[in-house]
């Protein structure tokens, strides 16, 4: 069992690992990967972020690395419905699988974050993921390590002296915009030319998807490419329930804690009230109330549970929840109504999800 | 594709603007010159067209557009001093429909409302039901060194009002546009007359704010954007210093300069209307400045509405739109007259839909 393991973590590992760097071998179905012009690409960075991005040491207790949450395993999920962090302790919301993360405009289900690397520096932090008091905590594990000081040097030509934390962004995120994957049946469908790549319920569902089911609107598919996400923010009443009756105080409270310079990161993962204000915790513009960012729903079959709360199981229930219109608020996204889908329509819909799963995820 | 595309990143990049620097909310916030100290705040919800259906059943999209303002009313902090209602909030003027709007509006948490009425509101019954039940037609108020007057604007010719066999016949031709039987708005000689005695008592100097409900000018009279009689109420406001005048009926972002007197429209909860071609019967009023709302996505039903919000800077207003589903959009006062402070540069403008 083990070493089916271990051979499974082969695969996957080097599936993704070659794809990043064959200019010529761009997964189909996906656009360019968007590299920073601050933080090229290079075989030994991807490799030292991936060292870094399985260390455990990087933890209060030992136990945590990014990949305790988003492992590769699991479709770089947990399969939770929401995280858990040192000593067992539960956040507040659903671990997003880092495939394909690199094609986000914005990063956390809130987007409080404008990149990977500014996004991979806050949980090391938080009280309940990594635990860590400060950044220097995994500054001095690095310079007291055999190796890293040695790659750090090579790939970024500085002294352990000269290490900081942002080295230590990079070359994460570095290697998350090499978990990329595309290459699904639906991308061999609609991309290769090869008719025969899904099934006729699939293709059926193809059609759900763009037109009756309107899930096209938000999970963009584009002539070229489809990342499935339009990078923008919408309620549709998951989890909104749990704030609804005292929404005026709730955000009143969280407008002043903002104010007086009160952590969000913190905050929305901690405070199970807060979580759910959404977008809002970073704008502070009522309009955003309750809004998540589009995921992408390449690799769904892997990634679940799903929504941000990781409230819905199966993708049969999601189809059901978005059929009946979301749930019902005072600030729903206008464009989310019910949808009066056959049974046969939402069979459908399901069949064309699972063909979304890149080969090198499929269980 | 690509002007789509381009669109799209446009707004992304507005949106982070606006999410950072505006207060996302129709307020009216004002501050003038030495009194300063009295700067206040107020909201404005407007055009909501609630549609009884049978009984009990109102059109559900039209509901959900008023209530959502009034949730986000009751979200301002600071609280506003006041809600303005614009006008047409029943769609046939029925007492359902009235009844139904005073309901939903009554969810506003500890603020007063200052009604104007707007023609579907009034044709059914000439405003009766209205009068009984929500508010004068006409009335003026001070407010911490404001002089504040609501006009009934959707007023027409007398012949016009008795020419038809029922008094629903009536609200269905007012309600119509481009209708060769409609008639002209018009605030008519006694309400001018009641004007100019109310502001006999009023100081050149006393920033004035007018509320109506159509355009107290003309910008094309086929879909009653259009008040026949302006420019006599527009004289009367002539001698004072500032003036502006917020109205509802055009569902959609305008603004005007004309002489002394600012003019805005306020946004509509419930459905947007496209912008009117230029009209050439009389001297086009259309204003010259106004910048095209962002083309609406059919996908959300509530994009193209929404309410706005007023900051009136040394009696001088500057209006930023909560616009639901789309990036919010500011016009401020500058110089001698309103801009757009994002869109004025053409070269910044996202161009209208020219397609289907």
């Amino acid at each position: 069992m083990r070493l089916i393991i271990l051979l499974m973590l082969c695969i996957v590992t080097s599936g993704w690992f070659e794809l990043a760097f064959a200019g010529d071998k761009q997964p189909l179905g996906l656009p360019p990967v968007p590299i920073p012009e601050a933080n090229p690409q290079s075989p030994e960075k991807v490799a030292l972020g991936k060292q870094l991005y399985e260390d455990k040491r990087f933890s209060s207790d030992g136990t945590v690395s990014c990949s305790t949450c988003h492992d590769p395993l699991k479709g770089f999920t947990d399969h939770l419905p929401v995280s858990e962090g040192v000593g067992k302790q539960k956040g507040t919301r659903n671990a997003p699988t880092v495939i394909n993360a690199a094609y986000y405009t914005s990063q956390f289900w809130d987007g409080r974050r404008p990149d990977l690397e500014s996004q991979s520096k806050d949980p090391l932090l938080n009280p309940i993921e990594h635990g860590l008091k400060d950044h220097g905590f995994v500054i001095n594990v690095i310079r007291d390590d055999a190796s890293y000081p040695a790659s750090f040097k090579e790939v970024f030509g500085v002294t352990p002296e000269q290490i900081t934390i942002d080295h230590v962004a990079l070359a994460i995120a570095s290697f998350e915009r090499t978990v990329i994957a595309g290459d699904s049946p639906f991308d061999r469908y609609l991309y290769g030319g090869d008719k025969t790549a899904m099934s006729e319920s699939a293709i059926r569902g193809l059609d759900v998807f763009r037109n009756n089911g309107r899930c096209a609107d938000c999970h963009k598919i584009d002539p070229k490419s489809a990342i499935f996400t339009d990078n923008k923010f919408h309620n549709l009443g998951v989890g909104f329930k749990r704030i609804e009756a005292n929404m005026f105080d709730i955000v009143e409270k969280f407008r002043i804690a903002k104010n007086e310079g009160n952590n969000i990161d913190e905050n929305v993962l901690t405070n199970a009230e807060a979580s759910e204000l959404g977008r809002f915790a970073v704008t502070l513009d009522t309009q955003d109330l309750g809004r998540f960012k589009t995921s992408t729903i390449r690799n769904i079959t892997v990634t679940g549970p799903f929504m941000h709360d990781g409230s819905q199981k199966t993708l049969e229930e999601v189809v059901d929840f978005y059929n009946q219109g979301g749930e019902k608020n005072p600030v729903l996204d206008s464009g989310i109504r019910p949808l009066n889908l056959t049974d046969q329509e939402k069979k459908d819909l399901v069949e064309f999800m699972k063909a979304l799963t890149s080969p090198q995820f499929v269980m | 594709m690509t002007e789509k595309s381009n669109r799209r990143k446009f707004l992304k990049q507005v949106g982070t603007l606006a999410g950072v620097s505006l207060v996302p909310m129709s307020l009216v916030e004002i501050v003038w010159g030495k009194e300063s100290s009295e700067k206040f705040t107020f909201a404005y919800i407007s055009d909501s067209h609630l549609t009884q259906i049978k009984g009990t059943q109102f059109t559900t999209n039209f509901d959900d557009g008023l209530k959502r303002a009034v949730t986000e009313v009751n979200f301002m902090s600071p609280k506003p001093d006041f809600v303005v209602y614009g006008g047409d909030l029943a769609q046939l003027g029925k007492r359902e429909e009235i009844d139904h709007g005073l309901e939903v509006m009554s969810g506003l948490r500890g603020v007063d409302v200052k009604w104007v009425i707007g023609e579907h509101d009034y044709y059914l019954d000439l405003g009766d039901y209205w009068q009984q039940k929500v508010s004068k037609l006409n009335y003026s108020f001070d407010h911490k060194g404001v002089h504040f007057v609501v006009l009934c604007s959707i007023l027409t010719y007398d012949e016009w009002m008795d020419k038809w066999p029922s008094a629903e016949v009536r609200m269905g031709q007012m309600a119509r546009l481009d209708n060769p039987q409609g008639s002209p708005f018009m605030v008519k000689d006694p309400q001018i007359e009641w004007l100019k005695k109310d502001l006999e008592k009023i100081d050149n100097s006393t920033p004035v704010v007018v509320l109506s409900h159509s355009p107290l000018y003309k910008i094309f009279k086929p879909w009653n954007f259009w008040t026949e009689d302006a420019e006599k109420v527009q004289a009367e406001l002539q001698r004072f210093d500032k003036v502006t005048v917020l109205h509802g009926h055009v569902h959609q972002l305008l603004y005007n300069q004309i002489g002394n007197i600012s003019f805005y429209a306020m946004m509509s909860t419930a459905w947007p209307w496209p912008y009117p071609t230029t009209y050439t019967q009389q001297q086009s009023a259309v204003p010259k400045l106004t910048v095209p709302m962002n083309r609406a996505d059919p996908f959300a039903a509530r994009d193209g509405t929404g309410w706005g919000f007023i900051d009136l800077d040394s009696g001088r207003a500057n209006h930023h739109y909560g616009l639901w589903e789309n990036p919010s959009r500011a016009v401020v006062f500058k110089g001698s007259q309103p801009e757009d402070s994002q869109f004025q540069d053409p070269a910044k403008q996202i161009p209208p839909q020219k397609h289907y």
